[in-house]
């Protein structure tokens, strides 16, 4: 149970069919693993392609080459090629990910978007709406929100919802793609505090923080992605 | 999770004459797996989902469907009675006009009814229990049971059309853009009550639409169809975050952002 996630020589580009299929190279060789209880955070400028390689993780975008091994259900599962159920199964049990927007599902409350990946995993409802409870007090979101849809919400409250329902299962994998980006001094606090409780359960993290208050608090390395950057391998 | 697929079919063309339906369309579907069907008009989404549900027959392609016993059958050499018994019971076909799925001249208890008395049911007291919980299910009151679809809005319809087909406990449910022609605010009810019962009865569904949103909300995978033929499948997600395909890249552009 070392090492969860293993990302070796990972490469990947975008055609533009719509701009006469110029060719966009986002990264190339990314190769770095991600031991259990630690979090690596992604540095770099902005459009380094950091939340382009955390995108290929979770298999919202496909890779033109290399491996994304993760250990799931006690084999080692290559995500840059599984079939889409097996990339579902390995997001419902192995692999979470807070985005750095809330999707928001019409008619569906804040608490109900919360719960939903404990029920997912089979825990019965009530019991995954007290735990979504528990983790949005904590994130100090006021009660009168938690039976609304969160389609109304300020960022910040949205981003706390998401960040809830992220944290709330015990993935073995997390990616954070700037959870604190739109949230205060306090609530960044809390943030950071779930980080550490999560490191210390042995979640592996993968992160893009641009606060380097919290980059410093919660990062055991930081991996510059600009060496991924396709410039630096061409030729 | 489940390690038999559900429904098999591969290679599956339909041909008008010389005009192309849908060629050589593969796919597996799993239990509990949400398929989406997009493409514009005409780019072959409805013939398969006709061929698939054996309302046309293919010109070629097999199609194997895993039935309650575990044997695969071919649809295409199952008799005309099972293969109705199959689409009564095993199967739904949520069509985009509700008028097509519902008898429009029969209470909505009955339109809910019927499908449970054609898989044997003969209690009244149970079949009308039956009824008014699946109409409670999909938020059409109580006191709306003894009225005809005719006197119900498009969007009850739809809901009542849903009720009626999910009544017998069906596996497989074919929905023909279920939220075309709707209001926003219908659609959203819909969308949401459709999301809820899929996941909580564990159905698979193959969902026809043009509709993107629609394919993010409800799908697992995506197929993405273009003159007959299927360009791009995979992930919905990965599908329209990394679109690949010329004609896909143009779907996904032209989605206007609210």
């Amino acid at each position: 149970m070392g090492t969860p996630l293993v990302v070796s020589e990972v490469a990947k580009s975008f055609t533009m069919h719509l701009r006469d299929g110029v060719r966009l190279p986002v990264a190339a060789n990314v190769s770095f693993a991600v031991k259990a209880g630690e979090c690596v955070v992604l540095g770099g400028p902005s459009g380094v392609g950091k939340s382009s390689i955390l995108k290929m993780l979770y298999g919202n975008y496909g890779v033109d080459e290399g491996q994304i091994l993760m250990e799931h259900d006690g084999r080692l599962v290559n995500l840059a090629s599984a079939e889409p159920r097996t990339v579902l199964e390995v997001r419902r049990t192995t692999l979470g990910y807070v985005s750095q927007f809330l999707r928001v599902v019409p008619r569906v409350s804040a608490l109900d978007i919360v719960a939903e990946p404990l029920q997912a995993r089979g825990v019965a409802a009530a019991e995954a709406r007290e735990r979504a409870a528990d983790l949005l007090s904590k994130l100090n979101l006021p009660k009168e929100l938690w039976v609304l849809p969160p389609a109304t919400f300020s960022g910040g409250e949205q981003q706390r919802v998401n960040i809830a329902r992220g944290f709330i299962t015990d993935h073995k994998i997390l990616l954070l793609d700037e959870p604190t980006a739109s949230l205060d001094a306090k609530n960044r606090a809390v943030v950071v505090e779930m980080i550490a409780e999560k490191k210390a359960q042995g979640t592996a993290l993968i992160g893009i923080f641009h606060d380097a208050e919290v980059r410093d608090a919660v990062a055991d390395r930081i991996i510059d992605v600009s060496e991924f950057s396709p410039r630096k391998h061409a030729a | 999770m489940s390690a038999v697929p559900l429904l098999k079919v591969k290679d599956v063309s339909k041909f008008y004459g010389s005009r192309i339906g849908c060629r050589n369309v593969s796919f597996e579907l799993y239990p509990g797996e949400v398929l989406a069907v997009v493409g514009e008009s005409g780019s072959g989404k409805t013939t398969l989902l006709s061929c698939l549900s054996t309302r046309l027959m293919p010109s070629s392609g097999i199609i194997e469907y895993h039935m309650r016993d575990g044997q695969y059958r071919d649809l295409a050499h199952m008799g005309e009675a099972e293969r109705r018994f199959l689409m009564r019971t095993d199967w739904g076909f949520v069509h985009q006009n509700p008028a097509d799925g519902l008898r429009m001249t029969v209470s909505a208890g009955a339109n809910v009814g019927e499908r449970l008395m054609a898989v044997g049911d003969r209690h009244y007291g149970n079949i009308r229990a039956s009824a008014n919980d699946w109409l409670r299910r999909v938020e059409i009151g109580e006191d709306r049971i003894d009225d005809q679809p005719r006197a119900f809005s498009g969007g009850m319809r739809q809901r009542l059309q849903i009720a009626r087909n999910l009544v017998t406990s069906p596996r497989l449910v074919f929905m023909d853009e279920p939220t075309g022609g709707l209001d926003v605010s219908v659609q959203a009810r819909l969308l949401d009550l459709v999301r809820g019962l899929v996941h909580d009865l564990g159905l698979a569904a193959i969902i026809v639409t043009h509709d993107l949103a629609v394919a993010r909300l409800l799908s697992h995978r995506m197929m993405v169809m273009k003159d007959g033929a299927v360009i791009e499948q995979g992930l919905t997600d990965r599908v329209l975050d990394d679109p690949r395909e010329p004609y896909t890249q143009l779907l996904v552009s032209s989605i206007l952002q609210v």
